[in-house]
């Protein structure tokens, strides 16, 4: 994938090729700028790939092929939680009376019963992820792209996230392309991880999480510490490259 | 210090109540109001339809940048012996200034607000399948609410300012005419109690339009305020 800018040519991904099994959860880990949102919007149809072609089974009948998840602040700040939930159901055929009472079930099922009438600027970090994750959970699409979901928050709230989201994958086995720059996260949550090199983005390697579920957080010894080890060794060098390389314009 | 520049409050008061109770206040509040009000809704509609269509076309964009720029600094006072060579002398004239000092403020404000929408919001939607039509009404709109509310307190105090200066000099009635008329004759108090006046309805209307705002966009204010 590459975006043309005013200063010329500017490739985001390089032959990036993968694919994710139905029911999968895979993550995405790379440095940052290495085109892990531009993979996400790929896959979202948001961007049109400037070579190459993204091929998606196609989702069952009425439901929609994929959402987007977003690191923060893609909940409306205009819109209560209630409404930003019933964002996601607008065209699903039902009544505006029939779309509230199903996303009133989705704010309850993340523990916001209480705040549907709040606006996220009222709600701490923490509960506004909750409330996306309401909000994808209420559009129910086929495949989910979660774009460092829970990247701004702090190390508890993002366990608690951590667990919900693995309550609601193995309840619904959806397929899941997670992209995150956490290791611990990603050896947590992943069946597969993808590492990738800086820009241009390429597939450096895929390494298979064998670990049992459920998983318990924060372990840090044995096969889990050998593979967050491995994932690091191979990301070691791409980083320090990122590091101490001028920032490019996105 | 004379009370010729300033005279007593109670003087200003008994100016105040004199003026109210002859009637004269009033309907020359009501005349500017009408003014200002016939103004500001012809010029901020024009100036909201264009910061929207300008906001939306690159093309009406690059031929509206520069008359903007070059229009929108110089002093609208300035332009009103233009608008009276224009429209001549009468109400055209101070409907039509009042006008151009809302619809630049509103332009601008406008055309700010839609622009600066985080593309985020709009890559939801797209991800989320809405329609264009949910996208303006659900999106676009609310996202520049309070950009857009707060150019039309600015175009209301132009609004104001334009038309209360061009009755000081071509008008026979309205509350800059009866300021003028105050100081050809000498009565400062009658010049005080317009001046207050004014400031009144500046104040009035800031508190509806913040109370508007309220109600509107009660997510911006609530932390804005």
């Amino acid at each position: 994938m590459t975006y043309r800018t005013a200063s010329g040519p500017l490739p985001a991904l390089r032959d990036v090729s993968f694919t994710v099994g139905a029911g999968e959860l895979v993550c995405v880990v790379g440095p940052s700028g290495c085109g892990k949102t531009t993979l996400l919007k790929l896959l979202a149809g948001l961007l049109t790939p400037s070579s190459g072609s993204v091929v998606t089974a196609p989702p069952p009948p009425g439901r929609p092929a994929n959402a987007l998840m977003f690191q923060e602040h893609a909940l409306f700040p205009w819109m209560t939680v209630l409404e930003n939930v019933t964002f996601a159901l607008d065209g699903n055929g039902a009544g505006r009376r029939g779309r509230l009472d199903r996303a009133r079930e989705f704010v309850e099922r993340v523990g916001l019963t209480q705040f549907g009438a709040a606006y996220p600027h009222q709600l701490s970090a923490g509960m506004r992820q909750r409330v996306a994750l309401a909000r994808v959970l209420a559009r129910n699409p086929y495949v989910w792209l979660m774009d460092e979901p829970f990247g701004a928050l702090d190390g508890q709230t993002r366990l608690l996230l951590q667990e919900e989201l693995l309550r609601t994958w193995e309840a619904h086995q959806q397929s899941i392309l997670f992209v995150t720059h956490d290791i611990d996260e990603g050896v947590r949550l992943a069946d597969r991880i993808l590492v990738m090199t800086g820009r241009p983005g390429t597939m450096r390697e895929q390494v298979v999480v064998t670990l049992p579920r459920p998983r318990q957080p924060l372990v840090g010894d044995g096969e889990a510490a050998e593979i967050k080890c491995r994932i690091w060794r191979l990301l070691e060098d791409e980083v320090r490259k990122t590091l101490y390389s001028p920032r490019a314009e996105r | 210090m004379s009370p010729l520049y300033c005279p007593a409050p109670s003087a200003i008061a008994v100016a105040l109540l004199r003026l109210t109770t002859r009637g004269v206040l009033l309907a020359d509040t009501a005349t500017t109001l009408l003014r200002l009000a016939l103004g500001f809704v012809v010029g901020g509609s024009i100036g909201l339809g264009l910061g929207l269509a300008m906001s939306w076309s690159a093309r009406l964009r690059r031929i509206g940048d520069p008359v903007v720029a070059a229009a929108h600094p110089i002093p609208k006072t300035a332009i009103l012996p233009l608008i009276l060579v224009v429209f001549g002398i009468g109400e055209p004239a101070i409907v039509a200034a009042a006008a151009i000092g809302a619809c630049f403020p509103l332009l601008i404000n406008t055309m700010t607000g839609v622009r600066q929408i985080d593309p985020i919001y709009l890559e939801v939607a797209a991800n989320y399948g809405s329609r264009p039509l949910d996208v303006v009404l659900k999106i676009i709109v609310p996202a520049s609410l309070p950009s857009i509310l707060a150019g039309v307190r600015i175009a209301f105090n132009a609004a104001l300012v334009v038309t209360i200066a061009i009755e000081l000099v071509a008008a026979e009635r309205g509350l800059g005419a009866m300021m003028w008329l105050a100081r050809e004759t000498l009565r400062t108090e009658d010049l005080y109690a317009g001046l207050i006046v004014v400031a009144t309805l500046g104040i009035g209307f800031n508190a509806l339009l913040r109370w508007v705002a309220g109600v509107l966009a009660p997510w911006h204010s609530r932390h804005a305020a």
